[in-house]
């Protein structure tokens, strides 16, 4: 992107070009510039009243507290933060060993037939729609068995594993063939090279690759609807329902309590907030060389 | 798929005296590592549980398929393909028809590719051809920075300051000026199609604006000069040289936010009005296939109910696959560095 000379300017002889084309040229790249502030006022609207709903409605009570019963005033969401993370934890433990390992399958097994047909299948994975995760998560997991965290972190963590095999495949292409064949070239053997060569050195592109997967999930609410469905009350059992964040956002939003919406507020900020820092921090962490060689 | 224009880790390389049958290690190095490593076992294993890893993505992608069609078997017994072309929704007399919700799903798409198209590419064209360069990084990240935000928090931002800006501003403005279109009958109430089309809009936005920045990008840098120098003013070149060459990938990365908004659901749920009816007025409520799920799902009684509610989940699965499919195929004609064919 960056090898892109500059847009070359106008030519010089302006007074060639006749005024209907150059009003046409000035025409459209106002209309651009239009285009650009119509996408940016909802950004700054949806920040700007995330934050000042947001930052007035939490309190202490909302971060330490479970939910009162319906209609009455207080009581807060800490049992659906807790149980997010728990659900998100119970997904990037599953997820992000099968997502890392299809990854390498792909970047230094799979130039072949299967590798083509693995691949297409990650694409095709990556646009189902959640809603749909949620119906499969429910269909295997909890059908006779009752609403569960286990059930909801498996279908988060289907839906990170396309994201996290295609970054992490993507990322150990780009390790240079010469770093591999000096490991081998001093005897160390295959699956050696690929842990503690090829991928260490594409460590913070598959760190990176990850926590975009884990910030996708963690914000979705459909593939939870069904599986881990959530819960008024602390859990932190896997075969039980459980409270997420998104999911409580979502309930009070349609909720007719005013309390509600402020801590549907509070909760969408809380979540912005988390899904922002967890995604900082790792970058922050890659940069600084935490993780090895980056 | 957008991988095969980076090195191939198996290609270079001299070639060996004497190449033995392994397949998947580098030929070129292959004899070496089976006398230093002391046997291959480590390695063989090493290779099952990645090649597992991938199969699993293989095996999920099955288990879909197998866990849908098991479960939607009753409702294709019961309604066969008349399913999609009825539109009664009756759960008491387990009358199912799926026409309300996949017209609502198309209406609620277009109307968002119609807001959402002139406006991404818009922004692409001014991000890659017109701004200085010191705002090209922080103008897309901030636009990819809608990307981030949950479909939950877009619903709830709807509900309380869209709709009642649709309700109040839009929606009567709408049905003064264009009302002779009968597109905009019925009471401004905010919620409904209109709204989950201007929300969805907001939504897709950003994945047709970062594809089609990145396919002008790949649109090489003389053919703009070319425009240029043959007098050409900047929009001319924009519309000559670079538009044209990059619209293949324009419309891929459209039939991809289209694939987004197919399958969109909880802001759409939370906006949409979720009654199934066939309005043409854009004013009126509506119901998605995505939105019936999440509304019914988990409250359905009766197999024939549940059924029912898993073959349109299944219906929007294949959907949302041909769709993402067709997209791919034609991003990738362009950033593969082919020049785009056709005579237009």
């Amino acid at each position: 992107m960056s090898e892109m000379a500059a847009t070359p300017a106008l030519p010089v002889k302006v007074s060639n070009i006749s005024l209907r084309r150059r009003v046409t040229d000035h025409v459209m790249t106002a209309a651009a510039v239009g285009t650009v502030l119509i996408v940016l006022a909802p950004l700054v609207a949806i920040f700007g009243y995330l934050v000042y709903r947001g930052v007035g409605s939490i309190d202490w009570a909302f971060l330490t507290q479970t939910p009162k019963p319906v209609g009455e005033v207080g009581g807060g969401m800490a049992n659906a933060i807790v149980g997010s993370a728990f659900i998100l934890a119970i997904a990037s433990v599953i997820g992000v060993p099968f997502g890392v390992g299809a990854g390498i399958y792909l970047a230094e097994f799979g130039r072949n037939r299967l590798g083509s047909v693995i691949r297409f299948t990650a694409d095709v994975l990556n646009g189902v729609p959640s809603i749909v995760i949620g119906i499969v998560g429910w269909s295997i997991l909890v059908r006779g068995r009752g609403f569960s965290a286990l059930a909801g972190g498996v279908a988060l963590a289907i839906m990170m594993v396309p994201t996290i095999s295609r970054t992490t495949e993507e990322m150990l292409l780009l390790v240079p063939q010469a770093l591999r064949e000096a490991a081998y070239g001093l005897g160390v053997s295959r699956w050696r090279t690929t842990l503690s060569v090829t991928l260490r050195t594409a460590t913070s592109g598959v760190i990176t690759g990850i926590m975009l997967a884990f910030a996708r999930v963690a914000g979705e609410t459909a593939p939870l609807l069904f599986t881990a469905f959530g819960n008024t009350y602390w859990n932190l059992r896997p075969t039980q329902a459980t409270a997420a964040l998104p999911l409580q956002i979502y309930v009070y939003a349609l909720s007719p309590y005013d309390d509600w919406h402020r801590q549907a507020w509070a909760g969408a900020l809380v979540l912005i907030i988390l899904i922002v820092t967890a995604v900082s921090a790792v970058r922050y962490a890659v940069r600084h060389g935490t993780f090895g060689a980056a | 798929m957008a991988n095969s224009a980076l090195p191939r880790p198996d290609m270079p390389g001299p070639q060996p005296l004497e190449a033995r049958k392994v397949t998947a290690i580098p030929v070129s190095v292959a004899p070496l590592v089976r006398q230093a490593s002391g046997g291959e076992t480590p390695d063989r294993i090493f290779q099952t549980a990645m090649t597992a890893c991938g199969l699993a993505v293989l095996g999920v992608l099955v288990l879909i398929v197998y866990e849908l069609v098991m479960r939607s078997g009753l409702s294709w017994h019961a309604f066969g393909l008349k399913f999609f072309a009825a539109s009664d929704w009756d759960p008491v007399n387990e009358l199912f028809g799926a026409l309300p919700f996949i017209y609502g799903t198309l209406v609620s798409s277009l109307l968002a590719l119609l807001i959402a198209v002139p406006l991404a590419v818009g922004v692409a064209v001014f991000t890659t051809e017109m701004c200085p360069k010191a705002l090209r990084g922080p103008l897309s990240f901030f636009v990819e920075l809608l990307a981030a935000i949950p479909s939950v928090i877009y619903g709830l931002w709807a509900i309380f300051v869209l709709v009642p800006i649709l309700s109040h501003y839009l929606e009567p403005f709408l049905k003064s000026t264009l009302g002779w279109t009968t597109l905009f009958e019925g009471p401004p109430y905010g919620f409904g199609m209109l709204a989950a089309g201007v929300i969805l809009a907001i939504m897709i936005v950003p994945i047709i604006s970062s594809i089609t920045r990145e396919v002008l990008t790949v649109v090489p840098q003389h053919q703009r000069e070319a425009a240029l120098a043959l007098g050409a003013t900047r929009w001319e070149m924009i519309r000559i040289a670079v538009l044209r060459n990059a619209r293949a990938g324009i419309v891929g990365g459209i039939i991809l936010g289209l694939g987004r908004a197919l399958g969109e659901t909880m802001a759409v749920t939370m906006v949409i009005g979720n009654r199934p009816e066939i309005s043409k007025s854009l004013l009126a409520s509506g119901y998605t296939m995505a939105s019936v799920l999440a509304n019914e799902f988990s409250e359905a009684t009766g197999d024939l109910y549940l059924s029912a509610l898993v073959e349109i989940g299944l219906a929007l699965f294949f959907v949302t696959i041909i769709v993402n499919a067709l997209a791919q195929l034609l991003v990738w004609t362009v950033t593969r560095g082919q020049p785009v064919r056709g005579n237009v």
